[in-house]
Formats: structure tokens, C-alpha cells, sequence
């Protein structure tokens, strides 16, 4: 159990990297705390793996240290970091019964049969793998053998951290539920720090008290679920969170308030006046849930057109039209939905701006 | 109309079954009625049974070859498969270093078998051959024409530099096949490498080692041009494997009976090995399935 520490983190794939673009990390530097459930997301190729590879160890990083526990460690290899990871994919020992692979990190480390029995047979009773416990792994489905491959993550209980790289992309939806709540009640458990890398929000948001959202090589926001979800410090992390995502409507503005393709939308004054004074592309944003929709003209609303209704069953997504500009709504299930012609509000204290991609805070 | 259409269905197979018949099935069963016949010239031969059979059964000649043939597998095996894991292991993983070393490593492979054994008469003759006079200037006595165990060296040698390179090449092909993953969750394991090799590499060539095994026991239980070229059987006897004596029996003494008997027997010998490698793979593969 430690804290572990990036420091000034960058790293390139290439041998000779000149410009930002060469970087699969650009700029990391951040803390997990001792006993942290964190989740790491981020779409596909935005650095995730490379950043837990470089906390493990298998990769060194161009730039920068990581330390765990005010221990510099950057120099070290995985083995002597005192890690466990988690792969993709099922990494079994093919040869090695089930027993085997659960027991062979402890094994490698010297400890003795005692206490390798003992833990061995609380991982396997945490992971349901108690019945299979003495057959060969490589005979076994593809479930059972990540659960092993995450066993083997599990089985030390002395590690600084346990890292998870998309561990459950190959089990089944309804499995995939049971597990993560078993990764959850283990870090209830024992408080180790944990760290989960997946691209899929509702993974994160399930199992993470911490969410770490990467785009582009770098962290845009680190958060809990709910300031993610009211207080996107990124445009992306309005974009990739919520279903659907945040709108962005480029303005400009004007006093207290917006101007977007002519249309004006009200603005918290001192808020306005921040922006104004960030000086750089500015952008509109709020969330489909707060954005209002009635059937008759109303105070500071804007007039709209209707253009496509989604039934999602619990709520509906309304998609409505003004001038250029598309802007989706989340809508009750029972409330009725204009047809055609409409008025969009936008609470001010839900109504956020972007200053060149970054919150105006 | 439909009966014409089923028929003409036989032309597509036809050239199989001529091709098979005259690779396989006329060769056999022409050397089948050899060996229950005694030949004395066309037109002039005797049915005698199963004689040849018995003849050639009971040749203590042929006794000795069999076990030279396996001796020699044997140690064929023990030498090329350990070894040619053990180059593929330590070879260069990728660029231009692998790609050198994969290109020396396939040209004995490139070479015709006779062309192999006269390669190495050269390099062993003891006055001008670079082996051959290296050794002997250093005081010991080397010839392979004229002692049976300098005979079997240089045959090893020449064995072992001709098919290790196979090997290596499948074994190597099986290394390049692992994923990365199981490497880097060895390390986080702290798996010593002695343990990667044994719970993550062998296991992983298991497919490929077996396909090695196979073909190198195949091959080395045939082997003819590099020991007709290189010591003709000899000396005396000492390097006259199965098919130096087959050959002797056929061609040099013209014995068409008991060499046909000698050749089906041949033949059940390498399918019963064969036969008995693989069924000790699949149980070890079914073993570790269960």
C-alpha cells in the first residue's frame, strides 16, 4: 500500500520525439493516495496502458520519476516495485493448475506454504474459483480464466498498488456486474490502492470513488463521479460523460449575455464577466437534462424546431434546431413533447463556458 | 439428365486417384508383390510367402543396423531439439540482427544433401580439410575413413550443423508467437527466468517442438546421401544405417525379394514410431487439458 506520485511525466514512443504530437503522454503529473480507488478513463489511444505500464514499471518513461511513498522508484523493475497489473486479456500459466497460477506470484516471492495456502484460498473463495482450484487452468472458459488472471493481481496483499487494464473486456455483461462489485468489496477489504483502466463510463463510475479522465496524453479532470457530471473542467469530459454528452454551442459574449448564431442566452453576470476577460475561443455548454423545452413562448426562451425524438424508454432525447445550431434535451417519459415548434431555456446556473476547450472557472 | 450430371461428377476426382495410384498405391503394392516372390529374371520367379519375412527378420545384419538407425535418432534428438531451443532462445528478438541470423541459420538448409557430405569430406580430410588438419596438427589422430568413431563424430557434426537450423527456425517461430502480455505479467509475478522458460515458452512451443520432433526423427531415420557420401557405410560397417544396407541388398546384390520384405518392414517401423511419438504428445496435451 502506498502513494505513489508521477512527477512531471512524459513519454514517446518514438526515439527522437520533436513536437507534442510524438508524445503518447504529454504532461502528467498527479498523485493516487494511499487506498484510492481510482478509475482511469479515457477513449482508446489516449494514453491509459502506457500510463499504468509506466506506474508498473514495464515501461520507463522518457521524462520525469514516479516515487511511491516519497521512495524514487523510476529506476526500478516491476518485480522489485512490488506491483500486481491485471492484463486485457487472460495471461495464464497454461501448464499450472488453478491453484498453481493463484499461488505462483506468492511462490516466486518466497513465502511459505502456510500462508500461500491461506491466501490463495481466500482469493479463490472471493472469486468463486474454489471448485475449479485444482484442475488445469488452460482447460477452462474464458471467464474462468481471467478471473484467474485477476486472482493472481489479488493473491499478494502486501502490494503498493493493483492495476487494472480493462480486466473485464472479455467476460460476459452479466459476470462483468458480479466482478466489479467483488474488485469493490476487496478494496473495502483490505484498503489496497487501486487503479482501473477502462473506456467505458459506467465501469468507472461504478467502481471508482476517483475518476481520472485522460484525452490526448494528458488528465483534463480528476473528480468524483458528480463533479465530472456538473462541473466538466474539459469540453471532452462534457462530451464523454453523460448519455448523450454534453451540448457546446461556439458564442461570444456580450454582458450578461451569450450570443450564439444571433439567438442571446442569459449568463450568471460575474460569471460572463470572467469569461470575458479569458479572452479565447469561447464556447456554450450544458448539459441535455437541464436544457428546458416547453411548448409556448416563455421568458429568454428560444424559439426551435423539433427534429428528431429518441425513446429510450425511461426518459426521451429531443433534438431540436435553432438557426445552425443542434442542441439535445433529456426529456421525462411523461411529459409531452412539442411537435415542431418549440422554446429552449437554459438555466444560468447550469450554463457553463468554455474558454478555449477549458472550463472558465 | 440428372444421372449424367451425378456421373460426370467422377471426372473431377479422376486425377486424384490416378496421381495417388501412381505415387503411392502401384509403387506399394508393386514392392508388396516383390517381397513374396523369388525373382531369377522376367518371366522366370516363384511365389515363396512370407520367406523374405522371415530372411530378413532374422538377419543379425540388419539387427545391427536397426540399432545403429536408432542410436543414431537418438542422439540426433538429444542434441538438436535442446540445442535448437536454445538458439532460438538466445538469437536476437527483432531487426536487422534477427533477420541476419534467421538467413545464416536457413543456408544449410538451402544445400543438397550430397553436396552436404562432400562439403564435409573436404573439411574433415585430414590434410587438407580445415577440421581434419586442425585436429590433427594438434595431436590427435582424426580420420574419419579409418575409425568408426571419427566416422559417427563427423557424422553427428555434420548432422547437427545440416538440421539444427530447422529447429531453431520452427522453435524461434513458436517464441515470436507469445504475446507480449505473458512477459510483462511474468515480470510483475517476479517469475525468475528459469521459470518463464518452463511455465510460459515451452509450453507455448509445445505445438510447434512437436512438429520438430516429428519431422527431425522422420528424417534422421531415412537418412541416405550424407553417410553414402561422406563414409559409404563405413568404416566397415560402422555407419551402415537401414538405408545404406537396403540400398546394398537391392542394387549391389541385386536381392529384389528380401529387399522389398526389408522395405515394408522399414516402412512399419517408422509409421509404428511415428504412431507412438504422437500418441505420447496428445496424452501429455490431454493431461494438462483435464
Amino acid at each position: 500500500m502506498a502513494r505513489i506520485e508521477l512527477n512531471e511525466i512524459k513519454h514517446s514512443y518514438h526515439p527522437n520525439p520533436t513536437d507534442d504530437e510524438d508524445f503518447a503522454l504529454k504532461r502528467i503529473h498527479t498523485v493516487w493516495e494511499d487506498g484510492g480507488a481510482y478509475a482511469l478513463l479515457g477513449p482508446s489511444g489516449c494514453g491509459k496502458t502506457t500510463m499504468l505500464n509506466i506506474i508498473s514499471g514495464l515501461l520507463k518513461p522518457s521524462h520525469g520519476s514516479i516515487s511511491y511513498d516519497d521512495t524514487d522508484v523510476s529506476a526500478m523493475q516491476p518485480e522489485d516495485r512490488n506491483i500486481a497489473q491485471v492484463f486485457q486479456f487472460p495471461v495464464l500459466y497454461d501448464t499450472m493448475t488453478v491453484y498453481q497460477n493463484l499461488a505462483f506470484p506468492l511462490k516466486n516471492r518466497g513465502v511459505a506454504k502456510a500462508d500461500i495456502d491461506k491466501r490463495v484460498d481466500e482469493i479463490a473463495e472471493a472469486l468463486d474459483l474454489k471448485q475449479d482450484l485444482h484442475k488445469r487452468a488452460s482447460g477452462l472458459s474464458a471467464d474462468a480464466k481471467q478471473k484467474i488472471s485477476l486472482g493472481r493481481g489479488l493473491v499478494r496483499s502486501d502490494v503498493a498498488a493493483i492495476l487494472f487494464d480493462e480486466p473485464l473486456t472479455v467476460i460476459d455483461p452479466h459476470l462483468k456486474w458480479d466482478l466489479r462489485r467483488k474488485l469493490k468489496e476487496i478494496h473495502k477489504e483490505f484498503k489496497l490502492t487501486m487503479i482501473y483502466v477502462t473506456h467505458d463510463q459506467v465501469e468507472a463510475m461504478t467502481f471508482a470513488d476517483q475518476i481520472v479522465v485522460m484525452y490526448e496524453g494528458e488528465i483534463v479532470q480528476t473528480g468524483t463521479p458528480e463533479e465530472l457530471f456538473e462541473t466538466p473542467e474539459h469540453t471532452f469530459v462534457g462530451y464523454f460523460i453523460g448519455s448523450p454528452g454534453m451540448n457546446f454551442l461556439e458564442c461570444t459574449v456580450d454582458g450578461a449575455l451569450a450570443l450564439v448564431g444571433g439567438e442571446t442566452i442569459p449568463i450568471i453576470p460575474s460569471y460572463a464577466d470572467k469569461a470575458m476577460r479569458a479572452g479565447g475561443k469561447l464556447k456554450i455548454g450544458i448539459r441535455p437534462m437541464y436544457v428546458g423545452l416547453h411548448a409556448e413562448a416563455v421568458e429568454d426562451g428560444i424559439a426551435a424546431e423539433v427534429i428528431n425524438i429518441e425513446d429510450q424508454g425511461f426518459c426521451k432525447i429531443v433534438t431540436a434546431k435553432f438557426g445552425d445550431n443542434a442542441i439535445k434535451a433529456r426529456i421525462k417519459d411523461d411529459r409531452s413533447i412539442p411537435d415542431g415548434k418549440c422554446w429552449l431555456t437554459f438555466p444560468p446556473e447550469k450554463t457553463k463556458l468554455y474558454c478555449d476547450e477549458r472550463l472558465v472557472k | 439428365m440428372s444421372k449424367w450430371e451425378n456421373n460426370r461428377a467422377w471426372f473431377f476426382i479422376l486425377p486424384v486417384f490416378v496421381i495417388v495410384a501412381f505415387s503411392a498405391i502401384i509403387p506399394l503394392m508393386t514392392v508388396v508383390n516383390y517381397s513374396v516372390q523369388d525373382i531369377f529374371g522376367p518371366g522366370q520367379r516363384f511365389f515363396v510367402g512370407l520367406e523374405w519375412f522371415r530372411e530378413v527378420l532374422l538377419d543379425t545384419r540388419l539387427h545391427d543396423a536397426l540399432w545403429r538407425q536408432l542410436t543414431f535418432s537418438g542422439l540426433v534428438l538429444l542434441i538438436e531439439m535442446p540445442l535448437g531451443v536454445a538458439i532460438a532462445l538466445t538469437m536476437p528478438k527483432k531487426g536487422w540482427a534477427s533477420s541476419l541470423c534467421l538467413v545464416i541459420l536457413a543456408l544449410p538448409l538451402l544445400i543438397p544433401w550430397n553436396v552436404i557430405g562432400t562439403i564435409w569430406i573436404i573439411f574433415t580430410r585430414p590434410d587438407i580439410g580445415l577440421m581434419g588438419s586442425l585436429i590433427n596438427s594438434a595431436g590427435i589422430s582424426f580420420d574419419h575413413t579409418a575409425n568408426a568413431f571419427d566416422a559417427w563424430t563427423t557424422l553427428m557434426l555434420m548432422e547437427v550443423w545440416h538440421w539444427t537450423p530447422l529447429v531453431v527456425l520452427l522453435a524461434f517461430a513458436g517464441l515470436r508467437a507469445i504475446p507480449e502480455a505473458y512477459y510483462q505479467a511474468a515480470k510483475i509475478d517476479g517469475a525468475s527466468p528459469w521459470a518463464i522458460f518452463r511455465y510460459i515458452q515451452l509450453p507455448k512451443m509445445r505445438g510447434v517442438l512437436t512438429i520438430a520432433l516429428l519431422l527431425r526423427f522422420m528424417d534422421s531415420f531415412l537418412i541416405y546421401a550424407e553417410p553414402f557420401v561422406l563414409t559409404g557405410g563405413g568404416p566397415g560397417n560402422a555407419t551402415t544405417f537401414l538405408s545404406i544396407y537396403l540400398v546394398k541388398i537391392a542394387v549391389g546384390q541385386f536381392d529384389l525379394g528380401p529387399a522389398a520384405a526389408f522395405s515394408l518392414i522399414y516402412f512399419l517401423i517408422i509409421l509404428l514410431f511415428c504412431w507412438l511419438f504422437y500418441q505420447a504428445l496428445q496424452a501429455v496435451e490431454g493431461g494438462e487439458k483435464s
